[in-house]
């Protein structure tokens, strides 16, 4: 580990150390009023914000975040785009970009960390670059002081699980159930069993997300998990014409289900 | 050169495994899997019986009289047309599903561009009494509803793409899509040599015994390897069977692309799909959307073995237009008395195009499959007044 935990890391932890939960919302870069949603989003209690580069082919996540991928790329939006506006923005609370590999590596790996790291993104996530292929991205983005969040999923075994831990920055981000993104009636069971098991594994802060989508849920997996990860309900509000201030009133009834 | 088990799922520069974490161990245990089923004789053994009993083999090698003599060249085909359902498909798909069996899976997942691969899983699923969905782009759906209607009748439940293209790329997103939320009783039957980590080498093997039996047949006919071996490449894994037959002599590889999907042709290096591998995509990294006219070539990418052929000089790969594959298609129908699939008329174009340098040496066309399924599509381009049918 490094010594000094960066920001988003930092931010999470004072959370969990005054007794509280982390609330992490996604939200679609490019996606109609997407920096003032970010700023709302902020305002309503997030601790810190995922934020989609939107791609062409997003192989994690469900219909709400696709089309929400599609609609922003339609809008015109670019990786530099989203990130040039992320360097303006200042809404107090780290931001972590989410997005697919192949933007990453068509960028150029060094270059894309040190654009992270000038526009003041604390951390990336990119869910379809495991352990055994995140070697260069990882280098890249720990010489740019750019937090890289692992996932982990409820098929992982515990010796997986360790060495995933090892190497996430930021936080652990526990995968929910087994499938993509998306709103569920219930929360899995495997979401609680996912929180216990990293909980069992790190001092880092244990996020759960994928599946979590209601307040309710959100309270339930964080039982025992430091946070949450709300994505589709977040972005479901967005494409469903909803304002900043109702994703922001949204998230909002998180916060207050967490505390 | 000689094709071996690529060393963590690396062909040189290409390949890997870049998939989420959820499908990680999945992969692992198949690739453990697939390497102790390739080594035990017992598994080579029922997998030999299937080909043979079931799929037809070995296929025949034609040569072609009137077309080498229209051509000025001798060529010949390897008729992987008159395996079972129609195509080279069938050699993957037996292996896998044999395999799914032996890893307790009871659910087989696949996509599908032509839907040659579908129809092809549909039957190993009807064969071992296994479950089916195929995930199919919705343009494609259309142009091929002949095959939609077969996997339907083996069984199969088929599921619309609906997103991008529409086509074979989103088709694939649904089927990986499918595996993430189903990966502990269901087999995702990928239908190419690409994908990540072990399928680019998997599904090599597997068609590796069309380059056998090739090389045995040429030598028989010709007494030595012939001077070209040509394929169409989508994914690319009726020409990898095929090269894997003469990787390792003198004969030169010429993979043939369409002008709209060259992933070789018109792309750079990138990710998508679970390998690092050519690909079109513009200059964010947005993968672009092909356009052929034949569903089953209808991909952006190219399996990462070709893309490391293509680096290191082994294999060479040309594009041909829809307008060429078209008059190849009915050149093969008119002289030879054997209707083509639209995938493998793009090697016949190519060959046609390039008759003068070739003029002279013996061409070894895989002939993938047979054009039953494009004969609606050709009909509505060829005889009610030349537009696209779709
Ligand atoms: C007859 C035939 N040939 C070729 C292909 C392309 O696949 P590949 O490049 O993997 O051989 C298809 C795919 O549907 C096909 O149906």
């Amino acid at each position: 580990m490094s010594a000094e935990p960066g920001p988003l890391e930092a931010a999470l932890r004072n959370r969990r150390s005054q007794g509280g939960k982390a609330l992490v919302p996604y939200v679609t870069g490019g996606l109609g009023d997407w920096q003032a949603t970010l700023s709302a989003a902020a305002d309503a209690g997030a601790d810190a914000i995922e934020v989609g580069i939107p791609f062409s082919d997003p192989v994690m996540d469900g219909p709400v975040i696709q089309e929400a991928n599609d609609r922003a790329l339609a809008g015109g939006i670019t990786p530099q785009g989203v990130l040039d506006a992320l360097g303006r923005l200042d809404i107090g609370i780290p931001l972590a970009v989410m997005t697919y590999y192949n933007i990453a590596f068509r960028f150029g790996l060094e270059r894309f960390a040190s654009v992270l790291a000038e526009q003041g993104v604390a951390a990336a996530i990119l869910p379809d670059l495991p352990l055994e292929e995140a070697g260069p991205w990882s280098e890249a983005a720990d010489a740019a002081g750019v937090e890289t969040v692992l996932l982990a999923a409820p098929t992982a075994s515990d010796e997986r699980l360790g060495r995933i831990c090892a190497r996430t920055r930021g936080f652990v981000y526990g995968v929910g159930l087994l499938g993509v993104t998306g709103v569920r009636g219930e929360l899995a069971t495997s979401a609680v069993v996912m929180a216990k098991r990293l909980k069992q594994m790190t001092d880092l802060p244990v996020l759960v997300g994928v599946g979590v989508g209601t307040p309710e849920q959100a309270e339930e997996v964080c039982q025992v998990a430091d946070g949450a990860v709300v994505g589709s309900a977040v972005v479901r509000c967005m494409l469903g014409e909803g304002s900043p201030m109702a994703v922001g009133e949204l998230i909002g009834q998180f916060r207050r289900a967490l505390d | 050169m000689t094709m071996t088990e690529p060393v963590s799922g690396r062909f040189g520069d290409f390949g890997g495994r870049f998939v989420p974490e959820t499908l990680v161990p999945a992969c692992e245990e198949l690739e453990a899997a697939f390497r102790s089923a390739w080594a035990d004789e017992d598994f080579r053994g029922e997998l030999n019986r299937l080909l043979a009993d079931y799929a037809g083999r070995p296929s025949p090698l034609t040569e072609c009289h009137r077309l080498s003599e229209e051509l000025g060249l001798r060529l010949l085909l390897k008729r992987e047309d008159l395996n079972h359902t129609g195509s080279h498909k069938i050699n993957n798909v037996l292996g896998q599903a044999l395999l799914a069996v032996r890893m307790g899976k009871t659910r087989l997942v696949a996509e599908t561009g032509a839907g040659q691969h579908g129809v092809a899983t549909a039957t190993a699923a009807a064969l071992f009494g296994l479950d089916c969905v195929v995930y199919m782009g919705e343009v494609d759906m259309e142009r091929q509803a002949l095959n939609v209607f077969r996997m339907q009748l083996l069984g199969a439940e088929v599921r619309s793409a609906l997103s991008g293209s529409r086509t074979l790329k989103d088709a694939i997103n649904e089927a990986m899509r499918d595996w993430v939320a189903t990966v502990e009783n269901s087999h995702y039957c990928l239908g190419s040599v690409m994908g990540p980590h072990p399928y680019p080498w998997m599904v090599r093997e597997l068609h590796r015994v069309i380059g056998d039996e090739a090389r045995e047949q040429c030598r028989r006919l010709l007494g030595t390897d012939p001077d070209v071996v040509t394929a169409c490449v989508g994914g690319g894994s009726n020409a990898i069977g095929i090269f894997s037959g003469f990787v390792d002599g003198d004969a030169a590889l010429v993979g043939v692309e369409p002008a709209g999907g060259a992933a070789i042709g018109r792309g750079v290096p990138g990710v998508v799909h679970g390998s690092k591998s050519y690909l079109m995509q513009d200059e964010h990294g947005q993968v672009l959307e092909a356009e052929s006219i034949s569903a089953g070539l209808d991909y952006p990418g190219i399996g990462p073995e070709h893309s490391h052929l293509a680096a290191i000089g082994r294999a060479r790969y040309e594009t041909v237009t829809d307008d060429e594959v078209v008059a190849a298609f009915e050149l093969m129908s008119r002289t030879e008395g054997i209707i083509p699939a639209l995938e493998p008329a793009h090697a016949l174009a190519w060959v046609s195009r390039a008759r003068e340098e070739l003029a002279g040496q013996s061409v070894l066309l895989n002939l993938s499959g047979r054009g039953d399924k494009d004969v609606d599509q050709m009909m509505g381009r060829l005889v009610t007044g030349g537009g696209r049918t779709e």
